[in-house]
């Protein structure tokens, strides 16, 4: 129940959500969805209209111009009676056009009930209708239709009904997953719990998520259909020659003249392959459009290249009163990082000496994890390091390459992060994960690997049976301690923790809180926690910065921050702490919430959330300045705090 | 489970809002397996204006609890009762009757609210729900419009979509949802959880003023002992299904006496590194004793 605090999900939170307004102008945008939908368009009126626009009706011979080919009078021709093509074109148009639909609107009543029901309702009625689906789809189709013509002679109608209905399956499947994907969403029991009744909740909240997948299925079916439609003209089987043109049957009528007048098998074909990918292309315009408009972006996390070119602004200095960078083992400057032109990190310096354990503490998008993910190369889709310099191991960290961070990385620094399982591969055993990870870095058989793995688990203090086990039969507690040893396996001089314990309850907390302690006595390495508990802090680390809007904002040995913060944001999330506060009383709660970098202000970036905040602050840029020894602060009025107190 | 009747006994002098005896709700895993037995006779009662706090760790069975009391979960045995009317077996009809008066917040203000509903639809939705004949277009507008000031949103907030909002605005909407039907009691399961700090004391503060307001009921569901003090008057503290402690939630909180309930108040960690390392040598004792009483029979598996 613990799981998921603060950034569990980013990127949902981003503001204009499309609307159908949008999602037409970006239909629009694409010309060969335009010029589908236009051609549509023109089909239907066409057809629709034939008897008014039509030039010649469809029965009207003209024997002085038989198989004329395009003329001024036939403007597509004529057929071997002298009929005008375009004319029977367009009457055939309603023919096959009507069949269309009628096969359509059966698959679609079909389909989208059925599927909804099953969907929506679960249990005994989703098995029933599953099965149903999947008998329906065993009956081979052709078949069947050849026996609703054998029953009802050149029905048009019945075929389209029977071509639908034996089709319907493949659109239940997609409806029923998309409702049961959507039946699970937290949104759907709150309607519930609102009171609304079943058919409202579909109504409401189920059929417009249903809207992309649905309007995909239904145009790639329509072509479909009308080939079938055309196939069976063609044929003679529904719709011959007899009863009126259809396309089909002018294809066919057409081919047996082929050699005499190819030319008379264009405008029908033409029609039938324009239209067929007309529906085609517009329904991959839509599930492009709708496709995940919805839902979040896809979050990838795959490592960028820094750019190769040497970087403006390196080592920018930090503000005077600074310690010097000499026993350090981490040297951070002026790093600043951004996603295309919106920079989420802003001048970000650290140091950090052999063994410390460093905090990085502050709320959800104040660039906390960016910025220690920066200096493994991790950092998501599209960010990069603009500016600055990490130090580490005698290597630039923030102009490093693929392949130095592949030599940095889990060997020189190892990663905890938060979801403990996302480490970890589902169809491995833990053992054979960990060997791999101990082979990659050090030259050791087969055996000497699975020994050092079960020295690992019991560095963790996992018993050896977890060797044996995969993944998913690991508790988050043993699936964290778990992702403790692949990051402890190669010895890293340096653990970053990336709110390793934030997904786990809070005696599984304390235990890992423990074994963290412990492991740093043990091996001495430095370790960079990433938390946005001051309690969790508090326990395990010796200094802490804090970070606001992308800038650190403070930094002082843990003891002091506590005792006296000097950045007002410090000392406001300090005193939400409901720890903090006695018991009934109302908690002092910072106004606001943390903007995205999108809307920071100028000036100081916690200014308009801040009860200390003059015009000055809105002055420039707001510098680190040295508050006493080892403390730094960005703020100009952090005497005050110091005096108020 | 002498705390947990008294509990019940606390509050059978007043006209209790909700009043949970014995209940036991299992979850079928399938023919093979046996079910597994998520609450055990659980008993618990929820006075008028009260917030009664539940807390424990994953698994506890403190959702459990939450959905029960909502219908979302059936019940094995035992009674909910609201307003000594027994709902534990409510009908459909009666049930959506029934969310007129009993609400809910969720953990997740991002999965909670449809993205393409703006929020005004959304808010409105338990006033349709009721086919209240009376509430209808101009009033309707004007009540969500309230809510919407009530939870400190600005009533123009009603044409927005979801998305538009932070996650603390977000578990606003949430509340201004749950408060559009006026219910009696809500059930707030880990409404903080998933905010970041200094937005989980707006939202506490939020609650507390609008129980102050509407002398409404919460069942504050969370695993943070730390705000309980803060929103609840009593706490029951669950543990594999059962009820393990009871009482006032800041007594409880102060000096916890079942060891589970101690160990919970030593694991979480202080913000202050001095009382942090006092804590975690208590940690560390409380640990040491519970090995050496090992098995533990107060935290044994029910059977």
């Amino acid at each position: 129940m613990t799981a998921g605090r603060g950034r569990a999900l980013p990127g949902r939170a981003l503001p204009g959500r499309a609307l159908p307004g949008r999602a037409l102008r970006q239909m629009a945008s694409r010309p060969l969805a335009v010029a589908s939908a236009a051609w549509l368009v023109l089909v239907v009126v066409a057809a629709a209209g034939a008897s008014s626009l039509a030039p010649y009706g469809p029965q009207a011979t003209d024997l002085a111009h038989v198989m004329s080919g395009p003329t001024a009078a036939h403007w597509l021709g004529t057929d071997r009676l002298g009929r005008d093509v375009l004319s029977r074109l367009m009457f055939g148009g309603q023919v096959t056009l009507l069949g269309v639909a009628e096969a359509l609107v059966v698959f679609a009543g079909l389909g989208i009930t059925l599927g909804l029901a099953a969907g929506f309702a679960g249990g005994w009625t989703d098995r029933l209708i599953a099965r149903f689906g999947d008998l329906v789809l065993a009956l081979p189709g052709i078949i069947v239709l050849l026996m609703v013509l054998a029953v009802y002679p050149g029905s048009e109608l019945a075929a389209m009904i029977a071509l639908g209905a034996i089709s319907c399956p493949v659109l239940l499947r997609v409806v029923r997953g998309a409702t049961l994907a959507i039946r699970g969403e937290l949104y759907i029991t709150a309607a519930r719990l609102s009171g609304l009744t079943g058919p409202r909740i579909v109504w409401r909240h189920v059929l417009p998520r249903l809207a992309g997948p649905v309007i995909v299925q239904l145009s790639l079916f329509a072509a479909t259909a009308l080939l079938a439609q055309s196939a069976l003209s063609f044929l003679g089987l529904s719709t011959p020659e007899a009863q009126g043109p259809s396309w089909g049957n002018m294809v066919g009528e057409a081919s047996t003249v082929v050699s005499q007048d190819p030319w008379l098998l264009v405008p029908s074909g033409g029609a039938l392959a324009l239209t067929v990918m007309a529906f085609g292309l517009l329904g991959d315009a839509v599930r492009d459009v709708t496709a995940g408009r919805h839902l979040a972006p896809p979050v990838r996390v795959r490592p960028v290249r820094a750019p190769s070119k040497p970087m403006p602004g390196r080592p920018k200095g930090r503000a005077p009163g600074t310690a010097p960078a000499g026993g350090s083992m981490l040297s951070v400057r002026g790093l600043t990082i951004a996603f295309g032109d919106l920079v989420v990190v802003r001048d970000v310096g650290f140091d950090l000496s052999p063994g410390e354990a460093l905090g990085i503490v502050g709320e959800s998008g104040c660039g906390k994890s960016v910025t220690v993910r920066s200096l493994l190369g991790l950092l998501p889709g599209g960010g990069r390091v603009t500016a600055g310099s990490a130090l580490f191991a005698g290597r630039d960290l923030a102009a490093a390459s693929e392949r130095d961070f592949r030599r940095v990385r889990g060997s020189m620094i190892g990663l905890v992060s938060q979801e403990p399982a996302s480490g970890l591969d589902p169809s491995f055993r833990i053992g054979s994960q960990l060997a791999e990870v101990i082979r990659r870095h050090a030259p050791l058989s087969r055996g000497q690997a699975r020994a050092r793995a079960a020295e690992l688990l019991a560095q963790v203090n996992l018993p050896p049976g977890t060797l044996a086990r995969y993944p998913h039969e690991l508790s988050g507690g043993m699936a964290q301690r778990v992702s403790i040893a692949l990051a402890l396996a190669p010895g890293p001089r340096l653990l970053i923790a990336d709110e390793p314990t934030t997904a786990l309850d809070v005696t599984v907390q304390a235990e890992i809180l423990g074994l963290l302690r412990d492991l740093r006595e043990q091996t001495g390495m430095a370790m960079i926690l990433v938390t946005h508990d001051w309690g969790v802090l508090a326990d395990l680390c010796d200094r802490a910065i804090v970070m606001y809007a992308g800038q650190v904002v403070e930094e002082a040995a843990v003891g002091d921050i506590y005792a006296s913060p000097r950045h007002p944001y410090t000392e406001g999330l300090l005193a939400a702490n409901p720890h903090r506060t006695p018991a009934g009383g109302v908690l002092p709660a910072i106004p606001g919430t943390v903007p995205p970098p999108s809307a920071w202000p100028a000036g100081c970036g916690f200014r308009p959330r801040c009860q200390y905040a003059t015009d000055a602050c809105a002055g420039g840029p707001v510098p680190m300045t040295a508050a006493g020894p080892g403390r730094l602060v960005r703020c100009i009025h952090a005497d005050t705090l110091v005096a108020r107190r | 489970m002498t705390p947990a009747t008294s509990l019940v006994a606390a509050t059978a002098r007043e006209p209790g809002v909700l009043e949970v005896r014995d209940l036991t709700v299992r979850y079928h895993r399938g023919i093979r397996k046996p079910p597994f037995t998520a609450l055990h006779e659980v008993s618990l009662a929820v006075g008028p204006a009260e917030t009664v706090a539940l807390v424990g760790e994953s698994g506890s069975g403190k959702s459990t609890l939450g959905n029960a009391i909502l219908g979302l979960v059936p019940a094995a045995s035992g009674t909910i009762a609201f307003r000594g009317e027994d709902i534990t077996c409510a009908r459909p009809r009666r049930r959506r009757a029934l969310t007129a008066d009993i609400q809910a917040v969720f953990q997740d203000p991002y999965g909670s609210l449809n993205p393409v509903r703006t929020v005004g639809q959304t808010l409105a939705e338990p006033l349709l729900a009721h086919e209240r004949r009376e509430v209808r277009g101009a009033e309707r507008t004007a009540r969500v419009r309230a809510a919407l000031e009530q939870v400190g949103l600005s009533a123009d907030d009603a044409a927005r979509y979801p998305g538009q909002f932070s996650g603390g605005q977000r578990q606003r909407i949430a509340i201004a949802r749950a408060l559009v039907p006026s219910p009696r009691l809500i059930i707030c399961d880990e409404p903080l959880s998933a905010l970041d700090l200094s937005v989980q004391a707006q939202i506490l503060n939020l609650l507390r003023d609008l129980q102050g307001d509407l002398g409404v009921s919460y069942l504050f569901i969370t695993h943070d002992l730390a705000v309980v003090p803060h929103i609840a008057h009593r706490v029951a503290v669950l543990y594999r299904g059962r009820v393990v402690e009871t009482g006032p939630a800041r007594q409880l909180c102060s000096a916890p006496r079942h060891p589970y309930t101690q160990a919970l108040v030593a694991a979480a960690p202080m913000p202050d590194p001095v009382q942090q390392r006092a804590r975690r040598r208590a940690y560390r004792a409380y640990q040491a004793a519970d090995e050496a009483r090992a098995p533990a029979a107060a935290l044994s598996d029910p059977p």
